[in-house]
């Protein structure tokens, strides 16, 4: 059966260049292997020579696939399941890379480019251990590959291709509008589907983040496949000297990781609504702890090129970084988080395969490690666990991961420690060493790490062992108030150990020049605490002096790095990377401590609006969260500090967008200002709105707004009645939610709203009570000219969506009036908002910028050194 | 023994205490059935949300939310929430809730002691693609 305007080149040509990429990558490892395990430099060379070719025609489909997948998102080709499923007729251009990374494959083919790249990096910098180092990122390719190939082996599915079509993958059958009379698929299927469109970009990705943020993040999680071949290679190598080559690599992925990260929590804070930029959820945790680990393999290595020392922790930190990746990768990717993590990510059914290939890379290092016997040992291993998780059910799989994972920690760290191989001095460090103390810093940050990712993993606890545990009653604090503790001691440890010098360092010459830094810290971090207002006490007065202590760390990190690159590196620019990232750690830490503890809710509710249950007064005592206010449109609304008023909002049809304008005014000092937060329609299939903030940025503080809820007037459906009622001084009248007493009559009473020069008023006096208690004064009036017209002056009560009317004067003798009342469901637009005010934020991107500028300084420091001394290994001291 | 090896056997000690101790704060999973057995214990339920239950009205209060949920047993009980009513609430296929029974109502203090689940997933789901494909030609 044919079919017309399907475009099937472009998918039949990327099936190809996939399948064409599973050969050449294992041909590339396979002669990667070979050119490194080769003896005779001829053979080394020629052996060399085919994997680059191999590697670069694996290059070459890579980015072909790539290119294939843009062309179909980009001509809207929704016969592709990919294309329906990730774009939309109406996506802005600078998304459809974004539909790429949205769906698994894309994100696949992200990490496999960055591979690519860094193997040709290394191919052309590091000329002694790429064969190696690129053995084990062609594997990794040839991983990649597989996943996305989409054939059947023995009735079993490897992979999942981009390529698939919408029609092959019955996703149409059920569609008789894509139907002909005959109940066979239409042959203009595509024409039809082409005019109801894809299904589009999630609605929250729809942000310039997701343009930079996943491109950057994969960069990290790629890179850290680098210092974990190169301890591959010194392991099969039986070689030490590559932990000069990889220190810049190290520095790479510390700095990209990094970057990655905290773009995903820039973009959290400016553009989702968590509530700020971090909040402990696994999937940021997930890529916080490699990137922990890789930061205390990055201090191993650096231990041992100075001292000798640290090698085996090195190579533990460094396969452990890697496999770390791995693991969030399956906790992100398996759905397993489902009931922990704001984020929506399921089980995409190939958790078996990607949980055999996880198997393979874990065990990888321990089979290297091993002799004859023990590689038999561990291939069997490898075999039981892929062979269980093809065989069990895949609710156990988790749990054998969980075991495996830990099975290999175990092996390892066993292995490494026997190893004759790996050189350790046994002699004692001095405790004035860097060293000494550069480790206990590593060891804690790592220990952290362990922690963080053991509370993230419950989910996989659960399964493994049968239980039922949830997350702490307040998730946040079960990670912060112990992470505060690691936060104070590598605080200070950063600040101190700069002052040491390796092997040895003369006390006296140590505590003069730490001394005025330490005097300056002590007084800086004091006046913060005194001046500073940090009395966040809801956690008890143990958190809060934490909190005060680990201020103290993170100014002593900053002042004493700052002032070594003067005292201790004589104002050496060219060498002060690790001063410079370590000013940027200590001034992150000092903003997060600051901000998160001084974060204040703006919007306490104070305006008549009144909770149902609890008036403000018990709100307070009881901490009753009311966080929200209510604004009614075009009405000045006292919120605390300033008067809010929502002026207008206007729906932006590019952006399908609904902007709201809200004017701020600060009740003292009269300044003002306006910010325009957002709710953005969400793509179809998917109802109603993503809210998205907007803040007013000083340059201490942001004032952070975003709309939580809001209500249309729908005009058309204002059908509501006034309601008739005669009522004398004294009367009362019921409504829906209370009832109303007329105090009194007044005539010409001043300030009638509404009444002009001339009029002579009557108005009433009426007072509004509601169920709960609330008084609400309304006076509607008619207003009477020469005594010949006669105007009628409506009064709202909005809080009770109520209209007031005085409709006329029944009985002017006894004083009978008319009043008409009407009620309506929503008788104007209305929005809550929730506003926060975060102080020093822009600390922690200054932090952040400082940190990353820091360690790229240090990669420049480091390849010049590889540049000017030649590569030889370098005895360590003392064996 | 290496000072070194000392600190770090310390130090590992000490991680290994933290982790048991924080074991000790976390909650449990339960029914609701067995949630109503444990009034004023923080517990975490994971339930169905009842859609012609939610009552929000921000004109009278933005921070009150009440709505009936149902778990996999069929047992139904009221939850109040003291925030605004999450986003897309009514399209969920199924939340999770932490919070306190009291007098009969489950009460949810902590803004986080929602989690919505939404069917934003049928992307990968084929069922839910299906369906999908439908809507989208209706409009």
């Amino acid at each position: 059966m044919n079919y017309t305007g399907e475009h099937l080149l472009p998918g039949q040509l990327g099936h190809f260049f996939a399948v064409l990429s599973l050969v050449v990558s294992l041909v590339a490892t396979i002669s990667f292997y070979k050119s490194n395990k080769a003896v005779l430099p001829g053979e080394k060379e020629s052996w060399m020579r085919l994997a680059k070719g191999a590697f670069l025609l694996e290059t070459i489909c890579v980015v072909s696939i790539i290119g294939c997948i843009y062309y179909i998102l980009a001509n809207h080709y929704y016969e592709y399941k990919y294309a329906w499923e990730h774009s939309d007729n109406t996506m802005q251009t600078q998304y459809i890379f974004s539909c790429l990374w949205e769906g698994q494959e894309g994100s696949f083919l992200l990490w496999s480019f960055w591979h690519c790249v860094l193997g040709w990096l290394i191919i052309w910098r590091v000329k002694e251990w790429r064969a190696p180092v690129l053995t084990v990122i062609s594997f990794a390719q040839f991983c990649i590959a597989t996943m996305l190939l989409g054939i059947f082996f023995f009735g079993f599915k490897v992979g999942h291709s981009p390529f698939v079509l919408l029609r092959n993958e019955g996703i149409l059958d059920n569609a008789p509008f894509l139907h002909d009379a005959s109940g066979n698929l239409s042959k203009n299927y595509v024409e039809l589907l082409y005019r109801s469109g894809g299904s589009g970009l999630n609605a929250l990705l729809q942000n310039y983040w997701m343009t930079i943020h996943p491109p950057v993040l994969f960069l990290g999680f790629a890179s850290t496949i680098v210092p974990f071949a190169f301890a591959y290679a010194g392991l099969t190598n039986k070689e030490h000297s590559w932990t000069k080559a990889a220190l810049p690599w190290s520095l790479f992925s510390v700095a990209m990781l990094g970057t990655g990260i905290m773009m995903g929590a820039a973009w959290a804070y400016e553009s989702l609504t968590f509530g700020g930029y971090w909040a402990w959820d696994p999937v940021e945790n997930a890529s916080l702890v490699p990137w922990l680990v890789m930061v205390a393999g990055l201090h191993t290595n650096l231990i041992y090129r100075h001292s000798g020392y640290s090698l085996k922790s090195t190579y533990i930190f460094y396969v452990l970084s890697f496999i770390l990746v791995l693991y969030s990768t399956f906790l992100t990717r398996s759905g397993i988080l489902g009931d922990t993590s704001v984020h929506a990510f399921t089980g995409e059914g190939m958790n078996q395969q990607l949980l055999a290939f996880l198997s393979v890379f874990v065990w990888l290092p321990s089979f290297v490690e091993s002799n004859k016997k023990g590689k038999i040992t561990v291939a069997i291993i490898i075999a039981a666990i892929i062979l269980l998780t093809f065989l069990l059910p895949e609710t156990i799989t988790p749990s054998l991961w969980l075991f495996s994972l830990v099975g290999f920690l175990v092996a390892f760290g066993i292995q490494v420690n026997r190893d004759k191989n790996i050189p350790a001095i046994h002699r004692e460090e001095d405790i004035y060493s860097r060293e000494f103390w550069m480790f206990i810093g590593a060891l804690v940050f790592f220990l952290g790490a362990v922690i963080i990712i053991s509370q993230t993993s419950l989910p996989v606890i659960n399964k493994a062992f049968n239980q039922k545990m949830a997350e702490a009653s307040d998730a946040e604090f079960s990670y912060n108030k112990i992470q505060i503790f690691i936060a104070i001691i590598v605080g200070i440890l950063t600040a101190v150990t700069q002052y040491l010098k390796y092997k040895q360092t003369p006390r006296a010459v140590f505590y003069k020049k730490i001394a005025v830094p330490t005097i300056i810290a002590l007084v800086a971090s004091l006046a913060i605490s005194i001046f500073g207002n940090i009395d966040y006490d809801k956690k008890g007065i143990g958190f809060l002096v934490a909190i005060h202590i680990a201020i103290f760390a993170a100014v002593y990190s900053i002042v004493a790095n700052a002032a070594y690159i003067w005292i201790g590196l004589k104002g050496k620019m060219k060498n002060a990377g690790a001063a410079i990232a370590h000013v940027g750690f200590g001034m992150v830490l000092l903003a997060i401590l600051i901000s998160s503890s001084k974060k204040e809710i703006l919007s306490w509710n104070t305006t008549g609006v009144s909770p149902l249950q609890n008036t403000e007064e018990s709100n307070k005592i009881t901490g009753t969260p009311a966080e929200n206010i209510t604004l009614f449109k075009g009405i000045a609304t006292d919120m605390g500090k300033y008067m809010v008023t929502y002026s207008k909002d206007s729906f932006d049809v590019t952006d399908r967008k609904k902007y709201f304008v809200l004017h701020f005014k600060d009740k003292q000092n009269g300044e003002t200002f306006t910010i325009y937060p957002d709710v953005l329609r969400n793509t179809k299939g998917q109802e109603g709105f993503s809210p998205n903030p907007d803040s007013k940025h000083y340059l201490n503080r942001d004032i952070f707004a975003y709309v939580t809820s809001w209500i249309e007037n729908n005009h058309a459906e204002d059908t509501a009645q006034f309601r008739p009622a005669a009522m004398q001084v004294g009367d009362t009248t019921f409504y829906s939610n209370g009832l109303m007493i007329l105090k009194k009559v007044d005539v010409n009473k001043p300030d009638v709203k509404g009444a002009r020069p001339g009029e002579t008023t009557i108005s009433l006096d009426l007072e509004v009570i509601s169920k709960n208690g609330r008084r609400y004064p309304a006076t509607p009036a008619i207003a009477i000219l020469n005594d010949s017209t006669m105007r009628s002056l409506p009064d709202t009560v909005v809080a009770q969506s109520l209209v007031l009317n005085f409709n006329k004067i029944l009985d002017p003798k006894v004083g009978k009036m008319e009043v008409g009342v009407k009620e309506n469901g929503a008788i104007t637009d209305l929005l809550t908002l929730k506003v926060l005010l975060f102080p020093y934020i822009n600390l922690l991107w200054i932090g952040i910028l400082v940190m990353v500028l820091g360690t790229l300084l240090s990669i420049r420091q480091r390849v010049v050194k590889l540049r000017t001394k030649p590569v030889v290994a370098r005895k360590p001291v003392n064996v | 023994m290496k000072k070194s090896h000392i600190a770090a056997l310390i130090l590992i000690g000490i991680a290994i205490a933290v982790l048991i101790s924080s074991m000790v704060n976390v909650t449990a999973y339960e029914t609701i059935a067995s949630a109503k057995q444990k009034s004023g214990k923080t517990v975490t339920v994971i339930a169905k949300l009842d859609k012609a239950t939610v009552q929000y009205n921000p004109a009278v209060n933005p921070n009150y939310l009440t709505f009936e949920a149902i778990d996999t047993l069929g047992d139904r009980m009221k939850v109040a929430y003291y925030y605004e009513k999450p986003y897309d609430m009514e399209k969920s296929e199924r939340i999770v809730l932490k919070g306190k029974m009291e007098n009969g109502v489950f009460q949810i203090h902590d803004q986080k002691g929602i989690l919505i689940k939404c069917p934003s997933k049928y992307k990968d789901d084929p069922e839910a693609a299906k369906k999908a494909i439908n809507q989208q030609a209706m409009k």
